[in-house]
């Protein structure tokens, strides 16, 4: 059943490269390539920060390698409501051509201020700058998370199924194996935090931030497609984790906790009327809490994969001056950047450990009952 | 005149990178100092007492890993500087 699965996600994925190069396809791109030569400035300069960002940023397609001039991407869909034709429109992001066509009136921005946007053009072919239409659209990241939430699915529903065919015998192969992680998060971080009365109830949350975070960092460290889209690393998807945690703690806080917020024994009366001094200061403190795991994942992550970028980049930069030098340190590059990608793969454990342990930790914060 | 108001403002935003540089700098001071106390401890302890090596192993790495948050906080304080 998951060879099949396997194989009809890779047929799906074989169909949108293959339909990014169909007939009348191939024809726009005969035309663009035309247009690419005569737009073409000789690639001299190295520009290590496009670089650098254009793989750890989020972007409208995805892009496998580039060919001599011709790109190798994935397109993906874009939706797009345009606030002055208030009108909703979804096409492939193959319209773009990569930023040189524009396609009913929107052009994808490729340099400056708003690089990476999509705007809205006049009839005169300018950019509207005063409002930019509202994108939704499904980008790298997004259909990143997609095929990892897949991947974590088919993973664990094997599993679960295999528990369910053989009840009470031992786990063998991959049960064995997430037998063993599933047994590691309860022991060593549900139990001590959290209590033996309560920590049953947040196992599926505690389990899904383990496994989902460890996945994703694994994921993003393999460099070709599915993989190498810097999932943990974007702000926004560590935004929602913490939120899901914070969510999660403040359901499940019980009296003491809320009257430990604000209404702390200990504490004089002038700090929390009139002025409520530490009722503002404990709430705080325990939207920060949250704040701080995302920032610790986020900037772990981009940092991990900005290093590796940066060793890579050194190679173009120093082939920039000369070849023979671009060469050379090619060697000293690789060897570096091997050895911070094994440091990456315990980081991409570590962090996804503390991120589960703080949050196993706090929700034992917010449950314990005092006696 | 104006040739001043120019190298002032150039010098600013110059100011700024240096600025982010060298806290950029104090921070991995901060918190290499911080994690090595933790990683220094940690091994006399685990040499004193084998059998309780896992425990300080685990409570060595989550110590590390709340003192590298804090410093990124700061890092991305000084990314933000220098590219903001």
């Amino acid at each position: 059943m998951i060879k099949g699965f396997l194989y009809t996600t890779l047929l799906t994925i074989g169909l949108f490269t293959v339909s990014s190069v169909k007939a009348e396809d191939s024809i726009n791109n005969a035309i663009d390539s035309l247009q690419d030569t005569t737009h073409i400035t000789p690639k001299a300069e190295f520009n290590a920060g496009d670089f650098i960002f254009d793989h750890v940023g989020d972007a409208h397609d995805w892009h496998i390698m580039t060919v001599g001039d011709y790109n190798i991407s994935i397109p993906l869909p874009i939706f797009l409501y345009s606030k002055t034709r208030g009108k909703f429109y979804a096409f492939f992001s193959s319209k773009f051509h990569h930023g040189h066509s524009s396609f009913k009136d929107f052009k994808l921005i490729t340099e400056g201020e708003l690089k990476g946007k999509i705007a809205e053009i006049d009839s005169q072919g300018d950019v509207i700058t005063a409002s930019l239409p509202i994108d939704l659209s499904l980008k790298k990241n997004g259909a990143a998370i997609i095929f990892s939430c897949i991947l974590l699915s088919v993973l664990f529903i094997s599993v679960a199924n295999s528990y369910k065919k053989r009840p009470e015998s031992a786990p063998k192969g991959f049960q064995n194996l997430i037998e063993s992680f599933v047994l590691f998060v309860r022991d060593d971080i549900a139990k001590p935090s959290i209590g033996e009365k309560h920590y049953n109830r947040f196992m599926p949350f505690l389990l899904t931030i383990f496994f989902f975070i460890w996945i994703n960092n694994m994921i993003g460290l393999i460099p070709i497609f599915p993989g190498g889209a810097n999932i943990t690393g974007n702000i926004a998807v560590t935004m929602v984790l913490a939120f899901f945690t914070m969510v999660v703690i403040f359901i499940n806080g019980n009296k003491h906790f809320w009257k430990h917020i604000f209404n702390s024994p200990g504490v004089p009366v002038f700090l929390k009327l009139p002025i409520p001094v530490m009722p503002v200061v404990e709430l705080a403190s325990w939207i920060i809490k949250p704040a701080v795991l995302m920032i610790r994942l986020f900037a772990n992550m981009l940092a991990g994969h900005m290093i590796a970028m940066v060793l890579f980049g050194l190679i173009f930069i120093f082939g920039a001056v000369n070849i023979y030098f671009g060469f050379t340190i090619s060697i000293v590059s690789i060897l570096l950047a091997v050895f911070m990608s094994i440091l990456e793969l315990l980081v991409a454990f570590i962090q996804a450990f503390v991120f589960t342990m703080l949050s196993a930790l706090f929700l034992g914060m917010a449950v314990t009952e005092h006696n | 005149m104006t040739t001043l108001f120019i190298i002032l403002e150039v010098a600013g935003m110059a100011l700024a990178k240096i600025g982010a540089a060298i806290g950029s700098s104090i921070i991995v001071l901060g918190a290499s100092y911080g994690i090595s106390k933790i990683g220094a401890t940690a091994l006399e302890s685990m040499a004193r007492q084998p059998e309780s090596a896992g425990d300080i192993r685990s409570s060595m790495v989550i110590s590390a890993a709340l003192i590298e948050g804090v410093s990124f906080f700061a890092i991305i304080i000084c990314a933000l500087v220098i590219l903001l």
